[in-house]
């Protein structure tokens, strides 16, 4: 099934998503006065039907959080999503539970994400269960063996326990199950960092298989820029809980716009081409999502940072060809790398 | 750029290192060289199960029960480790071979501060510090100092009193290498020092030890699983499977000519921006588990380029140009 | 999709088909001293079952001739009377073998009860949070600040002797040691994947306390509950050598124990015998559970 109306899947506007900071009955207990993390902080994008988006960015930045709050998992702030036209925010605990069939999630663990006292069967067939989606402990078998196969497992491994399998196989158990109840989107929150370089390419040639058998949209969160160069349609890379650019991924890593992009590229090791980066040295240190900085969030360690800067909170700037950035030195054409 | 001095800084050779699990043997290095000569940075790649943390731990004497070493000799600047005393091992340990461990959090004692951690190798090992107690105290102190502003951080003397649970992973990674510099060694073993950590402070611990190395003329041992890190930083490169050496050889020519199909599969399979639209070739299968392994190519069960001839048992061969590589299917392979 | 993995058994070819439960049974099996203790707790159990069939005399049975008769290797004494007679003239031997009746059936009524309030408490509290979290807690360290014995005496006095009685008595407070565990156990579970795995399927609290969780907290409850039942034995005891637990003429070690008291020095038997009874039985739960404990802890495996 190739989808090529690259229409809106998914729409976000404005999602937040705060940490802590309400009164609640644990502060009220204790006494201590709340901490406030801004893990996100009003992002707004859209996931086109078919595509890979890619989601980088380093410790804070909330891409953790994003995949979560979109599929409700961490309940958002504030913001709205809208999944196929529905719009996932408002709905009410029954009809969120329904949705969930169609929208589903991989995690990064192979080893936590397994329930160790459950079997395979029972772990992929979960959502078979709990969404009436077969008939009798039958039938689930049956559909659990058929996705087994299709991600590479044997399916005499039905009744094994997780500690059973590799780190490798118990990620394709997760696969699975985010797949057996035929999603249309999966949030995979980095799915290869925990794994084995070899294993790596394995789940990520599978991954990219299956996206094509079963007409998939991802959302594809990953620390690790080459993997989201290699495997992402478009990427947004965010910082302290925010998007500061946007677009085709061969654009924005090749050609990045935003300092912070600048920097992040100029970083990342080359196998095929050492030394070819010049490299940027951000100053300061990461601020903390407790108390970001006013204005840009980045101001406090780009190097190119005016007062303008430092007061008002740069707007997104469209580069054409769906390519934006959200800083204010944008069209000045300056680069970090001088 | 590599130039071969007269003597090595550290010479392995015929390394084997068992454990005795109750399922079995398993030789976690099993027959392994190693040269380090001074003043180079030698990357030692390989996955689990590939034995590059168990060298190196062998190397410093750290292997314990089930664990140990089972054959092969240890040199360093010329001296046989594993003759060593316990005592005289472990003046070595710390102050010429220093050691620093992927997860920082969990080898940085969680009930010390950061100070104290430093303090405790200086008194250990450095002899240059002066007699009375308090002019002991004073003048470790300072060379504590030094050694946090050496690594990059700020208000070193305020820092020592804090806890590691207080630091950032970066910050207390570069500890762990102001820990481990603190005695000036001749060699620096990092095991996996930047796997934790995000892209641009795993720039900035690898570019502090390459400029420490230039500055004290130190060697290197970089053991990581990321190929991209051992590019731009190495000058030579290891790699390691199932327990051997694989492959050996100049970065730039292993990477642009790998040898072996191990390291092939590897660079075939790292995804890469410039790799988009193609396919990655996936390495398929498994690394074979380590007990009672046949005497056999290590790598059989998952080379697409095997023969018959690869069952026996394969040593390494030198290939010119300071390369080796185990396999019998050179010199006709090539990249 | 042919990128399969290896074609040989993934990696514990060893442990094929095993559940960490028989894994873990098995490393409790290796602990000779454990097992053998475990053994005599079974013993006991079946004494305490078969009783009528194993007892030489009947407990009860009163024979004024026979008061104070010493035990059977004594001069004076009888071998079918083994253990000697109390006061009453009733054989011991089989005034222990019934009493183990009720050490046992009380020790593991009071046990289950309390655990399974603990494990309802502990779930509630350690996942649900919030309120329920404060109010479940406020509860356990309330209950922890009473005084166990005295107020258990104080309950008796005010509701009476009886079985039941006893046994609500002695679970008022020991629900709050499993509930504590599971408690903290749940804590940890829950920040785990699968967990989240369980919500992002649309799995209801109540499924992921039950079918997720709880699985994963009953070894260390197990554990900790098995070591509390000698604990309550011995309260049971207590409560019995202060005439407020069960009345005779139900045999119960504590209170032959008590019986024995004025005659501790011209016929130590009537009170050493049951004393032993209750030091063996605590000693092999303890043992037992300490080795289950071991076995089962997930920091001793692998």
């Amino acid at each position: 099934m190739s989808e090529t109306l690259n229409t809106p899947l998914i729409t976000v506007e404005n999602l937040v998503k705060h940490y802590g900071g309400r009164r609640g009955p644990i502060s009220w207990a204790t006494g201590k006065p709340p901490i406030n993390i801004r893990a996100l902080n009003g992002v707004s994008f859209e996931v086109r039907r078919g595509e890979t988006l890619g989601l980088i960015g380093e410790s804070g930045c909330g891409k953790s959080t994003l995949g979560r709050a979109l599929l409700r998992l961490h309940e958002p702030t504030s913001g709205k999503v809208v999944f196929d036209g529905t719009e996932v925010t408002a709905l009410k605990p029954d009809a969120l539970k329904a949705m969930r069939r169609h929208m589903q999630i991989i995690f990064q663990d192979p080893y936590a994400s397994l329930n160790p006292r459950r079997t395979v069967a029972d772990i992929i067939g979960l959502p078979l269960m709990l969404h009436g989606l077969a008939a009798n402990r039958r039938e689930m078998r049956d559909k659990v063996a058929a996705i087994m196969d299709k991600v590479g497992l044997k399916t005499s491994h039905l009744d094994r326990y997780p500690h059973q399998f590799s780190g490798g196989q118990r990620q394709r158990i997760g696969i699975a199950r985010a797949l057996i109840s035929n999603p249309q989107f999966i949030v995979c929150d980095e799915p290869v960092s925990a794994l084995d370089v070899s294993i790596q390419a394995q789940i990520i040639e599978l991954l990219t298989g299956l996206k094509r058998d079963m007409g998939l949209t991802y959302l594809f969160v990953s620390h690790d820029i080459s993997v989201i160069g290699y495997l992402s349609d478009r990427v947004a890379v965010m910082y302290l809980g925010e998007i500061v650019e946007m677009g085709p991924v061969e654009t924005v890593l090749s050609n990045p716009r935003h300092p912070y992009t600048q920097s992040l590229m100029s970083a990342v090791p080359d196998v095929d081409h050492p030394g070819k980066h010049q490299r940027v040295r951000l100053t300061g240190d990461l601020p903390s999502p407790q108390s970001p900085p006013p204005g840009c969030k980045f101001h406090t360690r780009c190097p190119l940072a005016t007062d303008l800067c430092r007061v008002e909170a740069p707007p997104r700037h469209d580069l054409g060809d769906g390519h934006t950035a959200s800083c204010h030195l944008i069209n000045d054409n300056v680069s970090i790398l001088r | 750029m590599t130039t071969m001095p007269a003597t090595p800084l550290l010479q392995v050779q015929g390394l084997r290192t068992v454990f005795e699990t109750r399922a079995g043997r398993v030789f976690a290095v099993d027959g392994v060289d190693v040269t380090v000569n001074p003043g180079e940075c030698l990357g030692v790649v390989g996955e689990s199960g590939s034995g590059k943390s168990v060298t190196f731990s062998s190397v410093m004497g750290l292997v314990r029960p089930p664990g140990r070493i089972d054959s092969g000799s240890i040199h360093f600047e010329g001296r046989d480790l594993r003759a060593l005393s316990p005592q005289d091992m472990r003046k070595i340990r710390g102050r010429d071979i220093a050691m620093t461990m992927q997860d920082a959090l969990t080898a940085l004692n969680p009930a010390l501060t950061v100070g104290e951690q430093i303090l405790e190798v200086l008194y250990a090992h450095d002899e240059t510090l002066p007699h009375g107690r308090m002019a002991r105290r004073k003048a470790a102190r300072a060379k504590a100092v030094e050694m946090l502003e050496l690594v990059g951080i700020a208000s070193a003397g305020d820092r020592l009193k804090y806890y590691p649970h207080e630091f950032s992973g970066g910050m207390r990674q570069r500890i762990m290498i102001a820990i481990a510099l603190a005695c000036r060694p001749k060699l620096l073993i990092a095991d996996e020092p930047t796997t934790a950590l995000d892209v641009t402070i795993q720039a900035q611990v690898l570019e502090l030890i390459a400029d420490i190395r230039v500055r004290l003329g130190m060697s290197v041992v970089l053991i990581t699983h990321d190929l991209g890190v051992v590019s731009e930083y190495c000058d030579r490169v290891m790699v390691m499977y199932a327990g051997q050496v694989v492959e050996e050889g100049p970065t730039a020519s292993v990477i642009q000519k790998p040898q072996h199909p191990y390291t092939r599969g590897l660079l075939q399979s790292i995804p890469r921006l410039s790799l988009r639209g193609q396919k990655i070739k996936p390495i398929e299968g498994q690394v074979p588990d380590l007990i009672d392994l046949p005497p056999q190519c290590r790598f059989y069960s998952r080379c697409s380029e095997r023969l018959d001839a690869c069952m026996n048992r394969i040593d390494m061969r030198e290939l010119g140009d300071l390369r080796r590589a185990r396999c019998i299917r050179l010199p006709e392979v090539k990249a | 999709m042919t990128v399969a993995d290896d074609a040989a058994a993934p990696a514990m070819a060893a442990d094929q088909g095993k559940s960490l439960f028989k894994r873990n049974l098995e490393n409790f099996a290796e602990n000779r001293l454990a097992l053998a203790s475990a053994v005599l707790v079974l013993i006991f159990v079946l004494m305490a079952i078969f009783a009528p069939w194993i007892a030489p005399h009947d407990p009860n049975e009163t024979d004024l001739f026979r008061r104070l008769q010493p035990p059977g290797w004594m001069p004076g004494g009888e071998w079918s009377y083994l253990l000697g007679c109390d006061g009453l003239g009733r054989d011991i031997l089989s005034r222990i073998i019934y009493g183990s009746r009720i050490s046992i059936f009380i020790g593991t009524a009071v046990i289950l009860v309390a655990t399974t309030i603990g494990i309802v408490a502990g779930l509630a509290a350690g996942y649900l949070r919030g309120w329920v979290d404060i109010a479940i807690s406020r509860l356990v360290d309330i209950l922890l600040g009473f005084p166990y014995l005295i107020f258990a005496i104080g309950l008796m006095a005010m509701m009476g002797p009886g079985l039941f009685n006893i046994i609500l008595a002695l679970a008022y407070k020991e629900w709050v040691i499993p509930c504590r565990v599971v408690r903290g156990e749940t804590l940890a579970v829950r920040e785990l994947e699968y967990v989240e795995a369980a919500r992002a399927i649309g799995a209801s609290r109540f499924h992921i306390m039950l079918r997720e969780i709880m699985p994963n907290i009953l070894s260390p409850v197990i554990v900790v509950s098995t070591i509390r039942m000698a604990d309550v034995i011995i309260l049971e005891a207590s409560l019995s050598f202060l005439g407020l637990g069960v009345q005779p003429p139900t045999a119960s070690w504590g209170s032959m124990v008590a019986d024995g008291r004025a005659f501790i020095l011209e016929a130590w038997w009537v009170s050493t015998f049951p004393g032993l009874a209750i030091l063996l039985l605590v000693l092999v739960i303890n043992v037992a559970s300490q080795g289950l404990r071991d076995a089962f802890d997930p920091r001793f495996n692998e």
